[in-house]
């Protein structure tokens, strides 16, 4: 039995169909075709799946599809305004942030919630920002940085 | 955070290229950035079907009775796969360089041999439906004996852990269950030695662990082909390990991959690319195999467990005259790459310094624990902790600075290793150097003076002369294996074997130098002309072809010609 | 009860390149009709870079911009035979083979280039912006882009080369062990400072200094992403992971992120790397590879610190606090040692 679903993504219109249980992940990489949130554990441990549901992050991996009916939901693929990166996005770029691309998209969408709510946040805010994703590659250490230096940038998106 | 240290080895190098050392933009980021970068499960395809497997839940069972009628009749269940169902059910990953004998089914049959082994797979129109199925699976065990302890599993009656090797050790040149190396008499190093010292040192399994898990999504292609996605470490080598367990020509698969969310040595097994293309050979339609992150902690191999122990004798003045080193590679039920990761290990020892008398056993060990394989720096990164903690233990035993002792016995150019092959292009001191400098470590004069690029070579480019080792050789039982004693002996010059070993005994010729005066490399303004850098390609001898052993020969795509 | 800091040191080489050789990789480069190259492997990038480095080797040995090379690692089909990822293998091995590709190509491109100028080949230049000059003659010159058309269009060329890199397979001997592993070595040294809490056992890596060799560094900011995540790696191994912490008992482990312990970005600790590039004599450009060896300095540094803060050794990895606190209870406490470089 498939129900109906509709919510905004990344200020489009979405409409899927869904299995009772499914997650907000399937929905978005199966349904809608949005690749950009990543499985990664599908238990809420790595935050590769992060993506933002009304303006608070979201692991989409144990949240409910149909919980999104009617939603703003954000997620990598919406961040980029035409040819313009986010500031979070060249700020990783510029730090070499990402090794495997993997946890990226989480991370970034884990950061944007952090900047969307808290401008300049201390390194600790950060930290505390981006404790439930996983990079098994980079040592967070260029990761913390590019936020912090995202935060700083004059340049307001 | 990081510095360069150009004034070392300056003279060796040339630093005005154009982009070679320059820390230009990776070509991948910007698509990590946006999101673009297409990893394999980012192929969606329609009408695709989703593999799950069935799991042993015991260590080491006898299966008595596998009823899958009711999984069968499951909702959405395409089809459900049997080891019966794969065309050549055994395999072992190094077949294809033939080192090895098949030992590893895809789908266990009479046996499991590690909680986790699969031994049924369903294909299904979702993961969920694939599941339900599995829940129907009925099977029959009857529990045995399991063994978890590699030093256990190597003793008489301990049990059979995998029947290609009822011995529970990997055979090694048809007729040992371990791998020797045998450099100088450590024995007489022991006895000359003012202090001896023995410890036993344990690393235990370690997961890769990438973030992104493993898996497939394999398709019929045109022209009877089939497209596999996947993020194999090896395309060619999981394409050929699919080809030989499938029993097609390698033609017939069209891997795309070269992408991976991390791998760390977790993705070179080729743990769902058979049956993936299985399942789509058998429904006709995709399908997909995405291991579950308990999955792929729990039944990916990790890396093996290693247990080490360490022998030296030690003089007062801080010299190691001998180090015996003997390491068990926890295995796993099967041989996975562990065999090849003792190799390594053997090839490593006594570490990065040059000592008179060597004396290493490395066993590849099988226990009931899921088969271990590769992981960033497998078979050096356990010795290698067994061995610096033992070098600050034998550093206090010597009443010497840990920095200094690790100068004293650094290996140098021209030094003959346990392999037997002399040191090239060493760096060690000047890494120890410069640690100590950067951490505000006082070390004295001598030793901040010393140099990889003298002291070296003379009477410690000599092999020495080796007792033979006149231990009965143990061999496991079974056929026979490949021994790569009879392939063919290298052309490189920068491997060519130093001269044989004179007469006199070890410890006369074996005096080691003091830290010589040469001073260190200054910054190229203070050196001479700097050489023309080195270039590769130019110097290189053409390697000669690699002649085919005894036995037939058959074509491999991964690796030519082969020995079977 | 109190903490305890304390200093270990490490020292290590590692081997380039899978075991004792045998590992082929191939590559071929070729241009599209504008003078742009595409390198086509079947090499695998997860995360070290391939893509990168190969691409620097590319446009170094064919002397053009980087922008005017693009690296496919993709498929089976296009990209000629590689043995994969692993073993620290693919700048050594991959990048040798995309030299000599390249290398190849070069020739025709400087050919084409030659016949478009009329004058000898060996009289070529290239700046590395995308021009061929006439060495000595600062008016003569082609834009790589006419070349490749000229060959193309003109001239009836593949602006093309084909790259192999092969180690042959060593032998190994039954009784000595006798064996050529590897053509070179990075090597590496690491100090690590630890605090640890002698009331909880907990060890906290407080900062780590090192110096690493690894030929000659090809990428500046991408061997420091190896060195840097690789270090942190090496603190996982050393203090957090296993799955199996009673090991050989299989009894209770981490069986999935949730359970399976790793440092979080809490949890790093400043790390101060010195790099030193003595370039490998058959390395492209004298590149080793950085990938696996950096984690493995680390694990006995943390192990040899913990010594040196509350003297008690820690044989068995992981070094988790319930470890610790039985090795102090068994010695009857923390026994500072203060020995390491002071
Ligand atoms: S996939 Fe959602 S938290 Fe890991
Ligand atoms: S970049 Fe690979 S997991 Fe973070």
């Amino acid at each position: 039995m498939k129900t109906p679903v509709q919510f905004r993504l990344n200020d489009q219109p979405v409409a899927v169909f869904v299995d009772g249980g499914d997650n907000l992940l399937t929905a978005l990489r199966d349904g809608v075709g949005d690749v950009t949130p990543k499985f990664g554990c599908g238990q809420g441990a790595c935050g590769a799946c992060t993506v933002i549901v009304e303006g608070e992050p979201r692991l989409a991996c144990i949240t409910l599809a149909e919980a999104c009916e009617g939603a703003r939901v954000e997620t990598l693929a919406g961040l980029r305004r035409g040819p313009d990166l986010h500031p979070l996005q060249s700020a990783f770029m510029e730090h070499f942030a990402a090794q495997c691309g993997f946890c990226t998209p989480g991370m970034i969408m884990a950061a944007k919630a952090l900047l969307d709510r808290n401008p300049r946040p201390s390194r600790e805010e950060v930290v505390e920002a981006i404790a439930g994703n996983i990079c098994r590659c980079t040592g967070y250490e260029p990761i913390i940085e590019a936020i912090l230096a995202a935060a700083a940038s004059a340049r307001r998106y | 955070m990081l510095e360069f240290r150009k004034d070392y080895f300056a003279d060796e190098r040339r630093d005005d290229l154009d982009v070679i050392g320059k820390g230009v933009q990776r070509q991948d980021m910007l698509g990590h950035v946006t999101g673009t970068t297409t990893f394999f499960d980012d192929h969606k395809m329609a009408g695709m079907g989703h593999l799950k497997v069935l799991r042993s839940p015991h260590h080491h069972a006898r299966i008595r009775h596998i009823d899958v009628s009711q999984a069968e009749r499951s909702p959405g269940v395409r089809r459900v796969i049997r080891g019966a169902d794969v065309p050549r059910n055994l395999n072992t990953l190094l077949g294809l360089i033939g080192f090895g004998k098949d030992d590893e089914p895809s789908l266990a049959t009479t046996k499991v041999r590690y909680r986790g082994e699969p031994i049924v797979a369903v294909v299904a129109d979702s993961e969920r439906l694939a599941h339900e199925a599995l829940a129907r699976v009925r099977v029959d065990y009857d529990p045995l004996p399991a063994v978890f302890d590699v030093e256990e599993a190597l003793k008489p009656g301990a049990p059979t852990v995998n029947d290609v090797y009822p011995g529970n050790a990997f055979e090694y040149h048809d007729r040992f269950d371990h791998q020797r190396v045998r450099f100088g008499d450590v024995e007489a190093g022991f006895r000359s030695a003012d202090h001896v010292l023995e410890q036993r040192y344990q690393m235990s399994p370690i997961e890769q662990a990438p973030t992104e898990t493993n898996g497939s999504i394999a398709a019929p292609e045109t022209n009877g082909r089939f497209v596999v996605y996947t993020p194999t470490q090896g395309l060619f080598f999981s394409l050929d390990t699919c080809a030989k367990i499938l029993d097609v020509e390698s033609n017939a698969l069209h891997f795309v991959g070269g992408t991976a969310g991390g791998g760390f040595g977790g993705k070179v097994d080729s743990l769902t690319e058979p049956l993936a293309i299985l399942g789509a050979m058998l429904t006709g339609r995709p399908v997909r195999y995405v291991l579950g992150r308990e999955e792929e902690m729990q039944f990916g191999g990790p890396r093996s467990g290693e247990r080490i122990v360490i022998k030296d004798g030690l003089m007062r003045d801080g010299r190691i005259v001998a180090r015996k080193v003997t390491v068990w590679f926890d295995s796993g039920a099967y041989t996975r790459l562990t065999s090849y990761g003792a190799v390594k290990c053997a090839a490593h020892v006594p570490g990065p310094y040059t000592i008179p008398a060597v004396h290493g056993d490395f066993y590849c060990v099988f226990t009931n624990r899921t088969p271990a394989t590769a992981m960033r720096g497998f078979g050096v990164t356990g010795v290698d902790f067994a061995l610096e903690c033992q070098m600050d233990k034998l550093a206090a035993l010597a009443g010497m600075d840990p920095m200094e002792f690790r100068i004293l016995n650094a290996y140098r150019d021209g030094d003959m290793k346990a392999h037997r092959r002399e040191a090239k292009n060493t760096a060690l001191v000047e890494c120890v150097q410069v640690a100590a400098e950067k951490a505000r470590w006082p070390i004295r004069e001598e030793f901040r003076r010393a140099s990889s690029r003298t002291g070296g070579g003379g009477e410690r480019a000599r092999i020495p002369p080796t007792p033979k080792d006149t231990s009965p050789p143990k061999r496991t039982a079974g056929g026979s294996t490949y021994t790569p004693s009879v392939a063919p002996p290298p052309a490189s010059s920068w491997d060519r074997p130093a001269a044989s070993p004179p007469a006199t005994p070890f410890q006369e010729r074996f005096a080691m130098p003091p830290p010589p005066p040469a001073p260190m490399p200054r910054p190229a303004s203070s050196q001479p002309p700097a050489p023309p850098p080195p270039e590769p390609a130019d110097r290189r001898e053409p390697p000669p072809p690699a002649a085919p052993g005894p036995g037939t020969t058959r074509f491999s795509s991964v690796f030519g010609t082969r020995r079977r | 009860m109190s903490r305890h800091r304390g200093r270990g040191m490490a020292s290590i080489n590692y081997p380039i390149g899978m075991n004792l050789g045998g590992d082929p990789s191939q590559a071929l480069v070729h241009s599209n009709p504008s003078g742009k190259f595409t390198v086509a492997l079947s090499s695998i990038d997860l995360g070290q870079g391939m893509k990168q480095v190969t691409r620097q080797i590319c446009a170094e040995t064919l002397g053009i911009p980087i922008e005017d090379v693009f690296v496919d690692t993709a498929d089976s089909d296009t990209g000629p035979h590689c043995m994969g990822s692993f073993a620290s293998r693919g700048t050594h091995r991959a990048g040798n083979a995309v030299l000599a590709a390249a290398r190849e190509a070069r020739g025709v491109l400087l050919e084409a280039a030659a016949e478009e100028l009329e004058v000898d080949p060996g009289d070529l230049e290239t700046d590395g912006r995308g021009t061929i000059r006439v060495r000595g003659a600062p008016g003569k010159s082609i834009t790589v882009k006419e070349a490749a058309q000229a060959g193309q269009f003109k001239q009836g060329r593949t602006i093309a080369g084909r790259g192999i890199f092969l180690v042959p397979l060593s032998p190994v001997d039954p009784e000595t062990g006798e064996m050529s592993p590897a053509t070179c070595y990075a090597h590496a040294a690491m100090v690590a400072e630890v605090e640890v809490d002698d009331e909880t056992g907990v060890v906290t890596v407080v900062r780590l200094d090192s110096a690493y060799e690894l030929g000659r560094a090809l990428n500046p900011r991408m061997v420091e992403q190896q060195l840097v995540g690789g270090a942190w790696m090496g603190v996982s191994h050393a203090l957090y992971e296993t799955p199996e912490p009673y090991y050989p008992d299989p009894k209770a482990g981490g069986r999935d992120f949730v359970e399976y312990l790793m440092p979080g970005p809490g949890d790093i600790a400043p790390h101060d790397i010195a790099v030193l590039e003595r370039p490998a004599p058959d390395g492209p450009y004298g590149g080793k590879g950085p990938g696996e060896m950096c984690a493995n300095p680390v694990i006995p540094a943390v192990a040899n610190a913990i010594f040196d803060a509350v003297g008690v050794r820690m044989d068995t990895l992981p070094i988790t606090p319930e470890k610790v606190l039985r090795a102090l209870k068994a010695q009857g406490g923390a026994r500072p040692q203060h020995r390491a470089g002071r």
